[in-house]
């Protein structure tokens, strides 16, 4: 009976902290790996709040949220210009 | 102001990788698939809502017509999706850019043409008389129906570029506008903003009635040709 569970099988919460790069660097990061990550992601989504029975606005509302959050900090730069201040 | 109005119209590119790659294909996110008969509320409503549009548009096409029924519904989602996308604040609309509409344009008038040409060459030659002119005005009229032809593909990606880009133009220039009145007077700012919720209202329209348009168009086209 193991009574030590290898490092590569935990998941994230219960990884201590002194353990966390070490964790880190096991992760698959080969491409399929990546895609599988975001596979896995996408579908953790998907079926918590779109893929029921009765599903609201907010699995759709909190997507485009996202999004708009996104391009906003992709043109902060811009934008930073824009703020309310007496002399440009 | 000018470099800012126009500054939501570059492609965006980060540490010069092309985002825009993803901002083209996150619509693409909103259209779940399913392989059931019952399924979610989410894509029973997509399903209905395409085969409402489906049924309307492909109606008129015979079975080789039809067989662009997957063409051109991915065109009308693909157009509609992106410029409703494009209305969320800070976001980039792709059907602003000329080349992309240009890209979309041209294959599908071609790929019509030439389809026409091919199988039913007499019939596509003579879309360039109309029936019933004057002899002495024949060459004129055929001159003029040539170019009208090729004016085709062009019309289709400039309509649908200048409208958007007009559209999104005038929503930041009353809305900045909006803003600035609002020190000054509040009433007029108050008009502004009113004039500003209408032409939302009106962008939204646009943004289905050119995916319409466009759509329409290149299958009025291939009923021409088939």
């Amino acid at each position: 009976m193991a009574s030590v569970v290898p490092l590569k099988e935990k998941k994230l919460l219960e990884v201590k902290l002194g353990e966390l790069p070490s964790w880190i660097l096991m992760r698959d990061f080969t491409p399929s790996g990546i895609a599988g990550a975001f596979q896995r992601g996408y579908y953790r989504y998907y079926n918590k709040y779109v893929n029921v029975k009765k599903g609201s606005i907010a699995g759709l509302s909190m997507v485009l949220a996202a999004y708009v959050f996104l391009n906003y900090c992709r043109s902060y730069k811009e934008l930073k210009h824009e703020r309310l201040r007496k002399y440009h | 102001m000018n470099e800012n109005l126009f500054t939501s119209f570059i492609t965006p590119v980060i540490l010069g990788l092309p985002l825009v790659t993803l901002i083209v294909l996150f619509p693409s996110l909103l259209f779940p698939t399913s392989n059931r008969l019952v399924s979610n509320r989410f894509v029973t409503l997509q399903q209905w809502m395409l085969q409402l549009v489906s049924k309307q548009m492909m109606s008129i096409h015979n079975s080789k017509g039809q067989t662009w029924t997957l063409m051109l519904m991915s065109l009308i989602l693909f157009i509609g999706s992106t410029n409703l996308l494009g209305l969320l604040p800070h976001s980039f609309t792709p059907t602003t850019q000329l080349s992309m509409n240009l890209g979309m344009a041209i294959p599908l008038w071609a790929g019509a043409v030439i389809t026409g040409f091919r199988n039913k060459t007499k019939a596509s030659l003579a879309h360039f008389l109309p029936q019933g002119t004057p002899t002495p005005l024949i060459p004129m009229l055929v001159i003029i129906e040539t170019i009208s032809l090729f004016i085709q593909p062009m019309a289709l990606a400039v309509r649908l570029t200048a409208n958007i880009t007009a559209g999104h133009l005038l929503i930041h220039l009353i809305g900045g506008a909006t803003l600035a009145l609002m020190s000054i007077s509040t009433t007029t700012a108050l008009v502004t903003f009113t004039i500003l919720i209408l032409l939302t209202i009106l962008e939204f329209a646009v943004a289905m009635i050119q995916a319409y348009v466009f759509t329409l168009l290149v299958s009025l086209y291939l009923h021409d040709n088939t």
